[in-house]
């Protein structure tokens, strides 16, 4: 575990300064990316997005406890920021509070070091207001997921992006506590 | 006058004509209706049951039941009772006009249906009972199958006759149903009459449908659905089932909206980044970009002239109405300055007013504004309304909203005084209603 943690604060100091050091050209390169890969990529969305899909609520516990060699699975690790997949707004928001960040970073740390792993950043809203503004919303909430872990030094390769809006709540109810968890965005990994 | 004795056998008939009625009216409505708000003063109208005159017991439709039920739900006239109706002609020329006047119903409806072969003969005629006078009246053949369809246009005939408004019975409207099931949560885009019958399932999904709009000749069916894991924007044809899908870019396929002349789509796409208003010709698939903000704009519609698109976007820091050409350039208009939140707009088939979703206090409700003098009325006292849709006569505007827990229909007439809870009959939630164009008579 100590040596684990070592190794994601080495991890966490070169992912920073690789941010610094190339934001501007990482950005740029990765709007290319994404404008060339159009086809290709929605459909790996299409995969990962189908998987995932049908058991929002059950998708973090069921999906990652098939872990394999790692002794220690962060993941499954309470204590570890991994084992949070699931980032929080407030209404009609999508800038990431600051209790936010620091498992979004824990996140790019990881996909940083791990290139060949990929992430699904589904955004989510609550019920309330109209279905395609928040479909619009679920997505502006995923960018602004994926915009933090670029900075972090994640590629663009590695992030797909879906909305959901309203139409996948995680939990089912017409009020308060049922919107906070509903509006959220979910990090699902495929190929880790 | 009237005798004792005549009311007693008119009792009894009354028994009778019950069990016809149950007969005729078989649990295949996938909507109820119910009237949750009536028009204070709505007009006394007899509906007399139609005669009937072939082979079987009865004929295959109770036309008269329909119509009475399509009047009932405009909130406008109220059929008066079975138990009152004091007498049973079938043709003009056995109503005693005095009878009725005693009742209080201004306006009587008479006909019978003769089976002819395997088709039917329907005839029926509206009289105003104190000028002794036929207003309207009509002889129709149809097949048993059309029956229905044809009792809804008797209703439209009526309807027009006494408001001076077209009738909208015999149009359709489109609806998304989500129902929890063995197989987790099922989608399912239906079409129905607007009396909740016949509904026709036009496709099933275990991933979400969303956004359906009609194309103006009623024939197609635009939608997003998420079967491929997002958003995708397809069209059917809702009379051969024959789809295509026609927006599958990066990012965000939504929002699809038919142009008046059919032949494009307004849409939102975030292809380049974030939601943007698209125009999509549907023969060539070439786009238009008609905006360029940072913000999200999004719920694109077009103004029945088809030379403005009114949308959603947030530039301004909330969501607002905007208004720009459809024809792309210029500047976008915003339209709506009153209410933290409007979305969802839709322009009415005059083009002179726009429905929307406001959000104000915690609550969405459905309300019109007059594009002339930007006046707003909120017409709707719920907390979670969205989706509205004008009738093609503009007389009402259906929504989407929630009751009991359960997302249900709703529909409110334009001036608010009429209001209809419309719900699913074997449960689940329904959602997104999009109301049908007035149909060509074929």
């Amino acid at each position: 575990m100590s040596a684990f943690a070592k190794g994601l604060a080495v991890l966490l100091s070169v992912a920073v300064l690789w941010g610094c050091s190339s934001k501007t050209s990482e950005l740029d390169s990765d709007t290319a990316d994404a404008a060339a890969s159009g086809t290709d990529s929605s459909a790996a969305v299409e995969v990962s997005g189908a998987d995932s899909g049908t058991e929002i609520s059950g998708a973090e516990i069921s999906g990652m406890s098939a872990g394999n060699a790692i002794t220690a699975d962060p993941f499954n690790d309470p204590a570890n920021l991994l084992s949070t997949q699931t980032i929080y707004f407030d209404f009609d928001r999508s800038d990431i509070k600051a209790d936010a960040r620091a498992v979004i970073e824990a996140h790019a740390r990881y996909l940083a070091d791990n290139p060949n792993v990929r992430v699904t950043l589904e955004g989510h809203t609550d019920e309330r207001g109209t279905r395609e503004y928040n479909l619009a919303l679920g997505e502006r909430r995923a960018v602004a997921v994926r915009q933090m872990m670029a900075l972090l030094g994640v590629s663009s390769r590695q992030i797909d992006v879906v909305s959901y809006g309203e139409e996948k709540p995680a939990v089912l109810g017409h009020d308060e506590s049922a919107w906070s968890k509903n509006r959220r965005v979910v990090i699902v990994y495929s190929g880790r | 006058m009237l005798s004792v004795d005549l009311l007693k056998s008119g009792r009894m008939f009354l028994v009778a004509l019950w069990a016809l009625l149950l007969i005729n009216n078989p649990a295949n409505a996938a909507l109820t209706i119910e009237i949750t708000k009536g028009q204070q003063g709505a007009l006394p109208i007899a509906v007399i049951p139609f005669g009937w005159q072939g082979p079987a017991p009865y004929p295959p439709q109770n036309v008269a039941a329909i119509i009475a039920n399509d009047l009932t739900i405009s909130g406008r006239f109220s059929p008066l009772e079975e138990k009152d109706l004091i007498a049973r002609p079938t043709e003009g020329r056995q109503v005693n006009f005095r009878d009725w006047r005693l009742l209080g119903a201004p306006n009587i409806v008479v006909g019978k249906v003769i089976a002819e072969g395997d088709r039917y003969k329907v005839q029926f005629q509206l009289f105003d009972v104190y000028r002794e006078i036929q207003q309207v009246g009509f002889s129709f053949e149809a097949s048993g199958k059309d029956l229905r369809r044809l009792a809804h246009k008797i209703s439209d005939l009526i309807y027009e006759t006494l408001t001076g408004e077209r009738g909208a019975f015999a149009t359709r409207i489109a609806y998304i149903k989500a129902k929890d099931g063995q197989a987790g949560r099922m989608y399912s885009l239906f079409v129905a009459d607007v009396d909740g019958h016949d509904a026709q399932l036009i496709v099933r999904s275990s991933h979400p449908l969303m956004s359906p709009s009609w194309s103006p000749d009623g024939t197609r069916l635009a939608y997003v659905s998420f079967e491929n894991g997002r958003s995708m924007i397809y069209v059917q044809n809702v009379l051969t089932g024959e789809r295509e899908r026609v927006s599958a870019f990066k990012g965000i396929n939504g929002a699809p909206t038919w142009s008046p002349d059919g032949k494009r789509l307004a849409m939102s796409l975030s292809k380049d980044g974030n939601s943007e208003i698209y125009v999509m010709h549907l023969g060539s698939k070439r786009l238009r970009r008609l905006t360029n903000h940072y913000a999200i704009d999004t719920e694109p519609t077009w103004s029945p002239s088809g030379d403005f698109i009114a949308f959603t976007s947030d530039r301004g820091g909330r969501p607002q109405i905007y208004q720009i050409s459809a024809q792309g350039g210029g500047k976008a208009e915003r339209l709506t300055y009153d209410g933290r939140q409007n979305l969802n707009p839709v322009y009415s088939p005059d083009g002179k007013r726009l429905a929307m979703i406001r959000g104000e206090g915690g609550s969405y409700r459905v309300a019109v504004m007059d594009l002339e003098n930007k006046m707003t009325q909120i017409l709707t006292d719920a907390r979670l309304d969205e989706s509205p849709s004008f009738a093609p006569n503009g007389s009402m505007v259906i929504y989407a909203t929630e009751y009991m827990g359960r997302g249900v229909l709703s529909a409110v007439s334009v001036d608010g005084r009429v209001q209809q809870r419309i719900g699913l009959q074997e449960g689940g939630d329904a959602r997104e209603p999009a109301w049908g164009p007035f149909l060509s008579n074929k």
